[in-house]
């Protein structure tokens, strides 16, 4: 169990990193894109301000 | 060779040139203190574990259709380069501190001064077991970028080669310096490879997700200008705000 739990928080902290927050928004925007684009809205322009805002709300916070 | 290409050969190669940098000053620091033969060992059994993972890897990726392949590199090079460019970020405006590979080779020599000796298979067992796991986990970040650059542009053996041949700068640069490599400007060379991974994540993951880019591959261009602007005015602004809030007096 001991190991398992290691296992998992190895890959949490490879994937994830110090803030979940950043891979949450990055999902939720990659999840928005792949919605929009499949309903007839060419959206080449949320990741890039989804992944701006995000950073800029991570460092902020980070820097508090 | 196309814009898209270079990038992924600059990107493997800084990747892993920033990595072995890392893996090479834990190696150092055993090696020096408990001799040569066990963490050489290690380094050995940790790059086939590596070389096995991208051989096993990489032709797998390739029966993934282009689409979804694309769309979960972008993800996962969207949540690797984010955290390299937030380390960059938060290091070049000074809210955290710089890393030194002095400090950090005197630290993993004076731990490895302290342990105790433990033979097993004819080997210092903490030495090759250090080894082994520092160069295996730099290593495997490494592994992921070079999977996952190369099989998403088509181009897995432009990226190993340019991994490999960053193993074989830092190697030969450590032979020659006898120590670690603290001038490499790492914190930059992070910056630079925090913002193509996260903007070939960009790129791939709307792709993947079945965005057509206006421009095709120039949006990469266009997108990697956005991020490293954006980062510039972060570092500013933080840089700002950090010596607004150091009290009245203070040196810098």
């Amino acid at each position: 169990m001991r190991y398992l739990r290691a296992f998992a928080l190895f890959w949490w902290d490879f994937i994830v990193g110090d803030d979940w927050r950043v891979a949450a928004g990055l999902a939720l925007a990659l999840g928005l894109t792949y919605l929009l684009t499949h309903n007839g809205v060419n959206a080449w322009w949320l990741l890039p301000l989804a992944v701006g805002t995000v950073l800029a709300g991570s460092v902020w916070r980070a820097a508090r | 060779m196309s814009t898209s290409s270079v990038l992924v050969l600059l990107g493997a190669f800084s990747a892993s040139a920033v990595e072995m940098v890392e893996a090479l000053t834990i190696v150092l620091g055993v090696g020096v203190v408990r001799g040569w033969r066990s963490p050489l060992i290690g380094v050995g059994a940790a790059t086939i574990v590596l070389a096995a993972l991208v051989a096993a890897l990489g032709p797998a990726l390739g029966s993934v259709p282009i689409g979804t392949l694309r769309f979960v590199v972008g993800a996962l090079l969207l949540a690797f380069g984010m955290q390299w460019l937030r380390k960059a970020i938060l290091r070049s405006s000074g809210y955290t501190s710089m890393r030194d590979e002095d400090e950090a080779f005197r630290r993993e020599r004076a731990e490895a001064a302290s342990a105790p000796s433990e033979r097993k298979a004819g080997l210092d067992w903490y030495a090759f077991t250090v080894a082994f796991k520092g160069v295996l986990l730099e290593g495997l970040e490494v592994v992921f970028i070079v999977i996952s650059f190369g099989s998403a542009q088509g181009r897995l053996g432009l990226a190993a080669a340019g991994a490999a041949a960053a193993v074989v700068h830092v190697t030969a640069a450590g032979v020659l310096v006898r120590g670690p490599l603290e001038r490499v400007p790492e914190t930059a060379i992070k910056f630079a490879v925090g913002l193509l991974l996260t903007s070939f994540g960009c790129f791939w993951g709307a792709e993947g997700a079945g965005v057509d880019w206006p421009g095709d591959e120039l949006s990469l261009l266009a997108v990697l200008g956005f991020l490293g602007a954006l980062s510039f005015v972060l570092v500013r602004l933080l840089r700002r705000q950090r010596l607004a809030l150091r009290p009245s007096g203070a040196e810098a």
